[in-house]
């Protein structure tokens, strides 16, 4: 499989945030949907089955991460999910998803600070889609 | 109701149940605490049975002989503050040397009960020390809280700030290995957004700026005449570009030359934030009222707006810290979430109210009520 057979959906309220990903995982080979909400977000997964999403944490709601990812996994179990925000570093919150427990609570696959480079970015896309 | 335990250290078995039976039947209360406080009592004959009681149930109040068979009082005292328990703890001491005063003091005794005391002298003692008791814990709970608003205030701050960085960074990344082509004219969206977020965060700064000031400042000496209508045409010279670029009309109405006894920059602060998201959060070819009125005690401001309105859920957190509305029509609108935080903050130190009226796609009304003679801050 190439990377260009993969739809990669990325939902971020950052228009600019949202631009540049997009930007770079074109340039990395994939198709991509972009949304600007969590409600354009559930929309588009009741139409497609994205391969792969990347969700901010914080959109319309303070949670709006975790909801879509539960909805997603919900819909497609099989569809990896990253969790991309700033947010666990400004607050404190640290989490990461190594322990079970935090996996079934938060749902998503792997959990990415944002600001990361392009690179390593496509690294972990390429891991979770077993490229 | 509280019920406070009660430890008391002593080798005399008549002072312990003479102590037992005089708490047992107490109950303090005071004017600025809702419940009353009552007590329950449990005896040691020695410190070192003392200690145990100490560790095993953890006594709000301890009083304690000095004199005792085995270990002394003041090494009790000695052994609380070591283990940083928070207790308060009494020495009942019949001969007060000054040495042991002294020892007692530096190792934070809360009251001296000389012995023999009479029931009103002990109850009299034991009301004073629930008093600090409960003082302590609420100062403590308060400073908690404090400190939690602080942190959560500062986590937003610090994504609100890095958020805009993160953005121009990528686009300096884009142009920088020049992803869309060699001339600067292939990327002027990148740089129009980046100037864009630039700007916004400018404005946060502003506003943080605002917010400490009101914070910080004394400002009894800042009072002064202010003519509200210079105010207010200065806040519409500042935004009228936007406003040009938005065709937004902005009216101002005023019966008289309204004057208020104000720090001007507060005014300033009130003004700008309101005027600036009338224009904001407007339609195209909208328009903004703004009236200036009064009456014997009040000013009354109100800032009429054509825009998107505020859905009444939106409505409750208005007046808190970064809260913005996001949905589709605010979305490409640019703002810190302090704005009507620190307008709000003013009017609190002025004794004036402010008040929102608003129907969703047909625009929004707040209403300030200023007092005149409030310059007397909190």
């Amino acid at each position: 499989m190439e990377k260009s057979d993969f739809t990669i959906l990325v939902a971020d309220d950052d228009p600019d945030y949202l631009f540049q990903t997009v930007n770079n995982l074109g340039r990395a080979g994939y198709k991509t949907v972009a949304v600007e909400s969590q409600a354009e977000a559930e929309s588009v997964i009741q139409k497609m089955k994205p391969s792969l999403a990347i969700i901010d944490l914080m959109m319309e709601y303070e949670d709006s991460g975790f909801i879509l990812c539960y909805k997603i996994k919900k819909k497609y179990p099989d569809v990896p999910v990253i969790l991309a925000t700033g947010v666990a570093h400004e607050t404190g919150i640290s989490f990461s998803l190594d322990s079970e427990s935090e996996k079934s609570w938060i749902k998503a696959d792997r959990y990415l600070e944002k600001g990361i480079r392009p690179e390593q970015f496509d690294m972990e896309i390429m891991k979770l889609l077993k490229l | 109701m509280a019920v406070l335990k009660v430890l008391v250290v002593d080798d005399e078995p008549g002072i312990r149940s003479g102590v037992a039976r005089i708490l047992n039947n107490f109950r303090v209360g005071y004017s600025f605490v809702d419940e009353d406080f009552t007590f329950e009592v449990t005896e040691a004959a020695t410190g070192e049975d003392g200690i145990k009681i100490i560790d095993d149930d953890r006594p709000d109040i301890v009083l304690l002989d000095n004199k005792l068979p085995g270990i002394q009082g003041i090494e009790v005292l000695e052994y609380i503050r070591n283990k940083n328990y928070d207790m308060a703890v009494a020495m009942i001491t019949s001969y007060a040397s000054l040495d042991v005063a002294l020892k007692a003091y530096k190792f934070g005794a809360t009251d001296f009960i000389p012995k023999p005391f009479t029931p009103r002298e002990l109850k009299s003692s034991v009301e004073n020390i629930t008093k600090q008791l409960y003082l302590k814990k609420i100062t403590h709970k308060m400073n908690e809280e404090d400190r939690k608003v602080k942190l959560k205030f500062l986590s937003v701050l610090s994504h609100e700030l890095k958020a805009p960085l993160n953005a121009v960074e990528g686009y300096l990344k884009m142009m920088q290995e020049r992803q869309s082509g060699d001339r600067i004219e292939d990327y002027t969206i990148p740089i129009e957004r980046s100037l864009q977020r630039i700007h916004w965060m400018k404005s946060l700064i502003m506003d943080l700026l605002d917010f400490t000031r009101i914070r910080l400042e004394r400002k009894d000496e800042k009072i002064e005449e202010v003519h509200l209508k210079d105010i207010a045409s200065n806040a519409i010279v500042a935004i009228r570009p936007y406003a040009i670029r938005m065709e937004v009309g902005i009216n101002l109405g005023m019966k008289s030359d309204v004057i208020i006894m104000a720090d001007p920059t507060d005014m300033e602060i009130i003004f700008n934030n309101l005027v600036s998201n009338a224009v904001k959060y407007n339609r195209r070819g909208g328009k903004v009222d703004i009236v200036i009125d009064e009456d014997e005690e009040n000013v009354i401001l109100l800032f009429a707006d054509t825009g998107i309105g505020i859905s009444e859920p939106d409505r409750k957190n208005l007046f808190s810290d970064f809260v913005r509305i996001k949905n589709e029509k605010t979305k490409n609108i640019g703002g810190s979430g302090l704005g009507l935080s620190i307008v709000k903050q003013v009017l609190d130190m002025y004794h004036g109210s402010i008040t929102v009226d608003s129907v969703p796609d047909v625009g929004t009304t707040f209403r300030i009520c200023l007092p005149k003679n409030s310059i007397n801050f909190k």
